[in-house]
């Protein structure tokens, strides 16, 4: 947890501000989620509460608060009520391998009477060497919260919900797997870190001993342009959102699997699968859009300038770690933006067209990438033809 | 910052602020005589009929079966993808074909099951 009680004390506070951040993030994207739909439908949206109904958030976790608690009398109680907190543990593991931003380097210092550091403080909960693989472990975890729900309200719509969704959450999970192979194949690694530092600067290839630039930034969507959309096909029916949110299709289920959840407990499923988005724009983010790198510049670079500007080479660390933050986010938040853009676009998949869509189209298609990557890889080695 | 322990605390703190949360608001809220009818499960009006057993169709439990056998076949891939392009300066046709002949496998017997009607679902 870190060498004295300092950096053990930082580290637990942000462990926290990013379990909260998560949190946080919830009211906000609903409020977007609302305003968003309202602004694709030309209608007004919440616009009473607060200045553009940003209040309504706030109202709303009120009205949340002071709801009747309720379950179902035939429901199993230890099921019915583990099954939200189990939606949103799964999105808080997965959101803290995630790297947010550069470290930061804290410069020794004089305080209470004794010297502190040097310290180095990962912006993420907690850095992980195999992090692709923790985060796609940890966030398929989230299948267990929608099958107890499902299981526990002894409702039929509630577990034919739960079953659609986990047979779903499943076949999508193959092609998610076999979308981010391609991903390791060209960085060679199951680290973020080293992901997004390989995707710095400009795009170059060596092509019989001379160097050739293009004017692209080194990202993976460049490099692995099937396996980007394979991937955001995929996360999207993991995060069950139209077009394939088939687990709530509230024509045939009410409700899908939390028709006999309200209230508070209905909001812990919305963190969940709003964190489950937070996740998947991240890691988009980082396999295809270079992580929280600025397009063009290496980190080097920008951190080079921060010092240039601030004396002081803590302060001038945070700042960079600040900007790389910001730049992090506003992907995440474009991303996000994606998920909802396609909500109010396309209508909802046929169940049969769901599965034959998983497993018929996007697994052979993953696989075909997966042979492609490899072979040219091959052919490149052979002509001298390297990355 | 060693992740076993941080992956602890936060699936300890998770649990604890949603089962927390849940606890509060149920002290909080109204509380109200919830009658007999009001406590049945949720059915369109009328009062539920199906049992705790509800019979679901085995299609079901055949893509769970079926995504363990490919998610397996996956979890192969990813220690060949990280050596490969290391692997391709000292033994790249080993590398190369090895896996090839692996992907063959694991698409015939996508196909297999493809063929067998396993995927169908009507």
């Amino acid at each position: 947890m870190g060498q004295d009680g300092f950096e053990t004390t930082i580290n637990l506070i942000k462990l926290l501000l990013i379990f909260l951040a998560m949190i946080q993030a919830v009211p906000v994207l609903v409020w977007v989620e609302r305003r968003g739909s309202a602004f694709i439908q030309d209608r007004f949206g919440p616009n009473r509460v607060g200045p553009l109904g940003l209040m309504q958030l706030l109202a709303d976790a009120v009205k949340f608060i002071f709801k009747e608690e309720f379950s179902p009398n035939k429901s199993v109680r230890a099921i019915y009520y583990m099954a939200p907190v189990a939606a949103l543990v799964p999105a808080a593991l997965a959101l803290g391998a995630l790297p947010l931003s550069t470290p930061i380097h804290v410069a020794p210092f004089e305080w209470l009477g004794r010297s502190w550091g040097p310290y180095t403080f990962e912006m993420q909960s907690f850095d992980i060497p195999v992090g692709i693989v923790y985060v796609l472990a940890a966030s398929s975890l989230g299948v267990y919260g929608l099958l107890l729900a499902g299981w526990g309200s002894s409702n039929k719509y509630s577990l034919m919900g739960a079953l659609r969704a986990s047979a779903q959450m499943m076949s999508y999970e193959l092609s998610l797997g076999l979308s981010v192979v391609g991903t390791i194949l060209v960085f060679g690694s199951l680290d973020f870190h080293t992901i997004i530092k390989a995707q710095e600067g400009f795009m170059h290839f060596h092509l019989f001993g001379s160097e050739i630039q293009i004017f692209l930034p080194n990202w993976g969507i460049f490099y692995q342009p099937l396996a980007a959309i394979i991937f955001v096909v995929a996360v999207f029916a993991e995060s069950n959102r139209l077009p394939f949110d088939l687990p709530e299709a509230e024509g045939e289920l009410v409700a899908g699997f939390h028709t006999e959840y309200g209230g508070f407990k209905l909001l812990l499923f919305f963190m969940g699968e709003y964190g489950h988005m937070i996740v998947a724009s991240g890691l988009f983010s980082i396999f295809y859009l270079g992580g929280y790198g600025l397009p063009w510049v290496d980190t080097i670079t920008v951190t080079e300038f921060f010092s240039g500007i601030f004396s002081h080479s803590t302060t001038a660390s945070i700042v960079t770690s600040i900007f790389y933050l910001v730049l992090f986010l506003i992907k995440i938040a474009l991303f996000i933006w994606l998920f909802m853009w396609v909500r109010w676009s396309l209508p909802r998949f046929k169940y049969d067209r769901l599965m034959d869509l998983g497993w018929k189209t996007l697994m052979p298609l993953a696989l075909f990438n997966i042979i492609l990557t490899a072979s040219i890889m091959f052919l490149a080695h052979f002509i001298h033809w390297g990355v | 910052m060693v992740p076993l322990i941080a992956i602890m605390v936060i699936t300890v703190l998770a649990t604890l602020f949603g089962a927390a949360l849940l606890f509060f608001v149920s002290k909080v809220g109204p509380k109200v005589k919830i009658s007999e009818i009001k406590s049945l499960s949720y059915e369109c009006g009328l009062v539920g009929e199906e049992k705790k057993s509800t019979k679901v169709s085995v299609k079901f439990y055949l893509v769970a079966i079926l995504f363990i056998l490919f998610d397996i076949e996956i979890i192969f891939l990813y220690p060949w993808a990280i050596i490969y392009n290391d692997m391709l300066t000292t033994n790249a046709v080993f590398i190369f074909s090895e896996m090839m002949v692996f992907m063959a496998v694991l698409l015939f017997g996508l196909f297999y099951v493809w063929r067998s009607g396993a995927l169908r679902w009507d």
